[in-house]
């Protein structure tokens, strides 16, 4: 395993979610194991890397996503609000109200465009006008323009890139702290991807943000800070484990990473 | 809460995390984080959130349901092995039932009933319906005179069993259109097969459906005719969920009753050839239910025990062979 | 490669490439078989006419005797011979329907039992199979259950339920064995596996993404449940709850052995009543004349019934499918 000291570390804002020696299991096989990271508030922080590395797995620890997968185990912690998200005592439920997640489809739920927003809006107790709440968070997902003259139809009749916004604006109308993205653009075409980015750029503004993504201009666009992962066979076993390289900032990450797996990861020469 | 010395000799990632963990651990929960729209719980587990409460009660009542659900099986079961195993003997097998009023005897005439009524039933439609499956799959997947066909066995499927009896009635037993004969074994066999029919046609063509379709291409490829291909290739390709299909759609045939009370009728005594009244198992049940003598009434609970032990037994086989195919 | 010795000596152009036509006996074998097979499926059809033609044309000296005053009219009378089937067609409805409205509760709350991830899997699939065994068990088994186990320990209970509630017309009469109760619950045992199964194939069809996307803006389990699982997957479900209703209409022997089979109309649950099929399965096999006819004409309601019901259930998964 390799370990990775990284000396230039220049954030001035404080942790939003700290993960301490995580590692991610499904049944017996290790997806991903002995991660430490420290995601920044306010940011834009990236995973990057080969697939099968564990990072979408890493990203859906960061909310509970994996509880919902049978024989998905965690050992380590997850720190969040003083609390370790894997605590029994952690309600799960909360956990995703105040930590929001894009999925990798596009998947509104088959209510109008309207409803799609008010439904988790409801759900979590909003008290205010639920009209405005729909055209802020539309707005702030960017679709606001393209669907606010049919607010009443159905959410799956919207193009595949409307449809991800839309999800976007699911997310942040229940005005969570952290939004986590696994891959959104993997599904769309290179205009919808610009316009989900923009809206990124809108959005780290209020929130913090992790992004899964296999695009690496994709992360040099957006992301503050970038974690690379990798994967490696495991001695004797027959699958590969993820490990996480390097953490830093993103320039640093593409134009002077520490590590040599890196370098050749974003120089393109492996992945 | 804090981090203390896991991180001992691990070299690490970024600067010192335990310091800012150490931070946000002092921090007041973060309130001024949080929007003022929503209220935002503890992220301990509070269950007398009213959400909380709905769920783990909704819970409770699914579960609830799902035992109520399986209740019935279990109870049947019980009363079934325990009433019926107890009264299980040889004679049971061998000898007729009595006359009313009178002790002992058996149902070795119904059992043999229900086999020669079940085996004419099969043999009426194990072969329609596997040809009528093989012509929707094979020949004529999307057209028209298909989807009538595919509509018709759906509503088949949907017709009462107890009306299966009635057409076969007005159709053969009221016409004496056999030798002169009204009630026969023949008749409740093809009452049967009407119900068994949508079932065996529908398991074939859905079956031939998931044979890939290179199979086929294969086969011509090597120039094979059509007919060699589907009776040579293809049709043993699908053969593990056309067999379960039919499994299946026996055991149910075997057990059921409303077509045969006025079509086979019964028989006090062995089966006298397949063009008169002939016993079976679940008229024997039925008749002998409501009868009001507890010999009867045993010999009742004897005959479901058998019956429910072969049908149960169909239906494991029809798994089996479904998981076999599956390794 | 060599070529084969035959085709350099092959005398006709022809033979050069075997594209000769096929033998005819072969020709003839594909073409027949196709044919064959073609009567067969036909014969399905067939079969469904003949159906509809024979009980019709049984019943049509009742349908111009009776004419429609046979769906009103109560009074079933062999010895004067004056035939009316609303008694019948009252049970068959008040039965189905009312097993329906336990059933559904029941077979939807175990398919989300079984699929939603609440207990461990094994116990999932444990359940899974016994409904689906149940769904095996003969019907006219169950009615032998029904009589000497099921109604004689269900009695007390519905005798409170006539000393409470007895100023209600559905209750208004003494229990006394068989009767219109015990043989809705026992429809309820009968269709419960129908609903249960095809609930459960629903839920499972509603994909993953969807779940994900429901816990991921923060809902419990059955917020999840109610408010995006089960709409999802409702026209399926209720189509399957159509199906029920069908077979619920149609189920014959179990009801006939413990409903009471009165010809007498009462509107009590309480008091012994009667069913198309439980009226057919009773009296057909002693009948004769007009009788015969009027059995028939009932048949006929019974399978117009059944095939709205069935029908309509075929067009509710079609035209609802689901939209994911």
């Amino acid at each position: 395993m390799i370990a990775t000291r990284t000396t230039s570390q220049n954030t001035s804002t404080t942790a939003c979610m700290a993960l301490e020696d995580v590692t991610i299991s499904y049944g017996s096989f290790e997806a991903v194991r002995h991660v430490f990271l420290s995601i920044p508030r306010g940011r834009v922080t990236s995973f990057i890397g080969p697939s099968g590395c564990g990072k979408s797995t890493v990203l859906r620890a960061l909310n509970r996503m994996n509880d919902l997968i049978p024989g998905c185990t965690l050992k380590g912690r997850v720190i969040f609000d003083n609390h370790d998200l894997y605590d029994p005592r952690v309600d799960p439920v909360e956990v995703r109200r105040r930590i929001g997640m894009v999925f990798q489809k596009p998947n509104p739920f088959p209510k109008s465009i309207y409803e799609n927003i008010a439904f988790g809006a409801r759900i979590n107790g909003y008290r205010g006008d639920m009209d405005e709440l729909v055209e802020r968070s539309l707005r702030k997902a960017a679709v606001w323009d393209e669907c606010k003259d049919k607010l009443q139809e159905s959410g799956l009749a919207l193009s595949g890139g409307q449809q991800q916004r839309l999800c976007i604006a699911r997310a942040i109308a229940t005005e969570p702290e952290v939004i986590l993205m696994d891959e959104p653009c993997s599904a769309l075409d290179p205009i919808s991807t610009l316009k989900i980015e923009e809206t990124m750029h809108e959005l780290k503004r209020s929130y913090t943000i992790v992004i899964v993504t296999h695009n690496m201009q994709q992360a040099v666009r957006v992301a503050d800070m970038t974690a690379f992962f990798n994967a490696e066979a495991v001695d004797g076993g027959s699958g590969k484990v993820g490990y996480l390289v390097e953490f830093d900032r993103t320039e640093t990450i593409f134009n002077a990473p520490s590590q040599q797996a890196t370098q050749d990861y974003v120089s393109g020469r492996f992945g | 809460m804090l981090p203390n010395g896991l991180y001992g000799d691990l070299v690490f990632v970024i600067e010192i995390p335990s310091v800012l963990l150490l931070l946000m651990s002092l921090q007041p929960p973060t309130v001024q984080l949080t929007s003022p729209h929503f209220d935002r719980g503890s992220l301990e587990f509070n269950p007398s959130l009213l959400r909380n409460r709905f769920n783990s009660l909704s819970t409770t009542i699914a579960g609830l349901f799902a035992t109520i659900a399986v209740l019935p099986l279990l109870l049947v079961l019980v009363y079934v092995l325990i009433k019926g195993g107890s009264l299980i003997t040889p004679s049971l097998f061998t000898q007729l039932p009595p006359a009313p009023g009178l002790e002992g005897g058996g149902i070795g005439n119904a059992m043999v009933g229900t086999v020669v009524v079940t085996l004419i039933a099969s043999l009426l439609a194990i072969p329609i319906g596997v040809g009528g499956g093989i012509y929707l799959s094979e020949y004529n997947r999307q057209g028209r005179f298909a989807q009538l066909v595919r509509f018709a066995n759906d509503v088949l499927a949907g017709v009462p069993s107890i009306i299966s009896g009635v057409f076969v009635y007005g159709l053969i037993v009221a016409t004496r259109i056999f030798f002169g004969q009204s009630y026969s074994a023949v008749a409740g066999g093809i009452a049967l097969a009407v119900l068994m029919l949508p079932t065996v046609i529908k398991t074939t063509d859905e079956g031939l459906k998931l044979v890939p379709q290179e199979l086929r291409w294969g086969a011509y490829g090597v120039g094979a005719s059509q007919v060699v291909t589907i009776l040579r290739v293809v049709l043993p390709a699908a053969l593990t969920p056309i067999a379960t299909g039919i499994v299946l759609a026996i055991a149910r045939a075997a057990g059921e009753t409303a077509p045969l009370i006025f079509t086979a009728l019964f028989s006090q005594f062995w089966p006298e050839g397949l063009f008169n009244p002939i016993a079976s198992m679940s008229v024997l049940i039925y008749n002998f239910a409501i009868m009001p003598y507890a010999p009867q009434n045993q010999l009742a609970w004897a005959a479901s025990f058998v019956l429910v032990l072969m049908i149960l037994a169909a239906n494991l086989l029809a798994r089996w062979i479904t998981r076999l195919s599956r390794r | 490669m060599t070529r084969p010795p035959s085709l350099s000596s092959a005398s006709s152009p022809d033979d050069l490439y075997s594209l000769r036509r096929r033998p005819l006996l072969d020709r003839l074998l594909d073409r027949g078989f196709r044919t064959l097979t073609m009567l067969l499926a036909g014969l399905v059809a067939t079969l469904l006419l003949g159906i509809l033609i024979t009980v019709f044309s049984g019943a049509r000296e009742a349908i111009a005797s009776f004419g429609l005053g046979f769906l009103t009219s109560s009074g079933w009378d062999p010895v004067n011979n004056t035939y009316g089937a609303f008694t019948a067609i009252y049970g068959t409805l008040v039965s189905s329907l009312l097993a329906l409205v336990l059933a559904v509760p029941l077979g939807v709350g175990t398919a989300i039992f079984i699929t939603e991830d609440i207990i461990p899997r094994p116990a999932r699939e444990a359940i899974g199979l016994m409904v689906e065994l149940l769904a095996a068990i003969p019907s006219v088994v169950l009615g032998l259950w029904a009589i000497f186990v099921m109604e004689p320990a269900l009695r007390p209970a519905l005798q409170l339920l006539h000393r409470l509630l007895g100023w209600f017309p559905l209750f208004s009469s003494q229990p006394q064995g068989p009767g219109m109760a015990p043989a809705i619950l026992i429809l309820v045992v009968m269709i419960l596996p129908i609903i249960t199964a095809i609930s459960r194939d629903a839920l499972l069809q509603v994909p993953i993404e969807l779940r994900l996307g429901a816990y991921g803006v923060g809902t419990t389990r059955w917020g999840a449940i109610f408010n995006i699982i089960l709409p999802a997957a409702i026209s399926a479900i209720i189509g399957g709850v159509m199906l029920a209703l069908g077979r619920a209409m149609g189920e014959t022997m179990a009801v006939t052995m413990i409903i009471g089979n009165s010809l007498n109309f009462s509107p009590s649950l309480l008091a012994p009543g009667n069913t198309i099929s439980s009226m057919l399965a009773n009296q057909f096999g002693e009948a004769d004349g007009i009788q015969v006819s009027a059995l028939m004409y009932a048949a006929l309601i019974l399978m117009v019934l059944t095939f709205t019901v069935n029908v309509a259930a075929q067009w509710i998964v079609r035209r609802l499918s689901l939209r994911y």
